[in-house]
């Protein structure tokens, strides 16, 4: 039965949201940890989401999505002066993340959307299959 | 008396098997809505189903029998996939609008439950013609 492929496909969404949830939760978890030098400070993280290559070639399955990884936002980071911080460098700065608190909350929405229209899908396809199942009865 | 399953089913047999294919490949094309240069793909449904009127099982113009026949580009079992024109254009070459693919996919599974409901009302006229009651 192919609607089986849309439990696949709908299944590969579902994860690659649930994971750009994740990284959106972790952006805004770490929206304001400082820190005293640049390297140690945290930026945002997103995930690359590409088609499945191995499904692109296949005609005839519909194409899933994968997640090729989860990059980090190279936008400047944002530097305060504030010398009576305790974790503030010889000059008195501190780092803050490049994290954008509106994009990511554009971004949690988007995702959670996405999520809901995905088992919508996978609702519909399970009760065809269920009508096709009990089919003459 | 010779009966014909084929032909007693009609064309609501290749509607179903068309029908779950088109749903596979709306499933696909929602679950790329977030894929940066994602195009979205379906069939022309009345065009395909004209065909299978034309050219009654296996003798379709393009259809794979042997694992040797090549597959033209853009074609899956005969089909050709057509790439959707988006009403609003996306910044990331994304031409998935989930609305659109939402509408075509309730109304594809609405057709099919129809052709379900059909080939039901077939079989349950088989049955009572079998038992005489």
């Amino acid at each position: 039965m192919s609607l089986f492929n849309v439990f696949d496909v709908s299944g590969s969404a579902l994860h690659a949201q649930s994971l750009r949830l994740n990284t959106t939760a972790s952006n805004m978890a770490n929206a304001n940890t400082v820190s005293s030098s640049i390297e140690k400070t945290y930026r945002a993280r997103h995930p690359v989401f590409a088609p499945m290559l191995g499904d692109l070639f296949e005609k005839t399955k519909g194409v899933g999505v994968q997640v090729l990884g989860i990059v980090e936002s190279n936008a400047p980071l944002k530097q305060e002066y504030s010398p009576g911080h305790p974790l503030a460098n010889e000059n008195g700065f501190i780092s803050l993340p490049n994290v954008n608190v509106a994009e990511e909350m554009a971004n949690m929405i988007s995702a959670s959307r996405s999520y809901q229209s995905n088992i919508e899908l996978m609702n519909s396809a399970k009760q065809m299959m269920l009508r096709t199942i009990s089919l003459g009865q | 008396m010779q009966f014909n399953f084929e032909k007693y089913l009609g064309l609501h047999e290749p509607a179903l098997h068309l029908q779950s294919r088109r749903a596979q490949l709306l499933a696909a094309n929602v679950a790329n809505a977030d894929t940066p240069k994602f195009k979205a793909r379906d069939i022309n449904f009345r065009e395909v189903m004209k065909q299978a009127e034309e050219n009654p099982k296996g003798q379709g113009p393009l259809r794979i029998t042997s694992t040797q026949h090549f597959q033209p580009p853009g074609f899956t079992d005969g089909y050709e996939m057509l790439y959707r024109h988006p009403r609003q254009a996306s910044i990331d070459g994304n031409t998935v609008e989930p609305e659109a693919e939402h509408s075509a996919f309730m109304e594809n599974t609405m057709r099919y439950m129809s052709s379900l409901r059909f080939l039901s009302g077939k079989f349950n006229t088989l049955t009572t013609a079998i038992k005489g009651q």
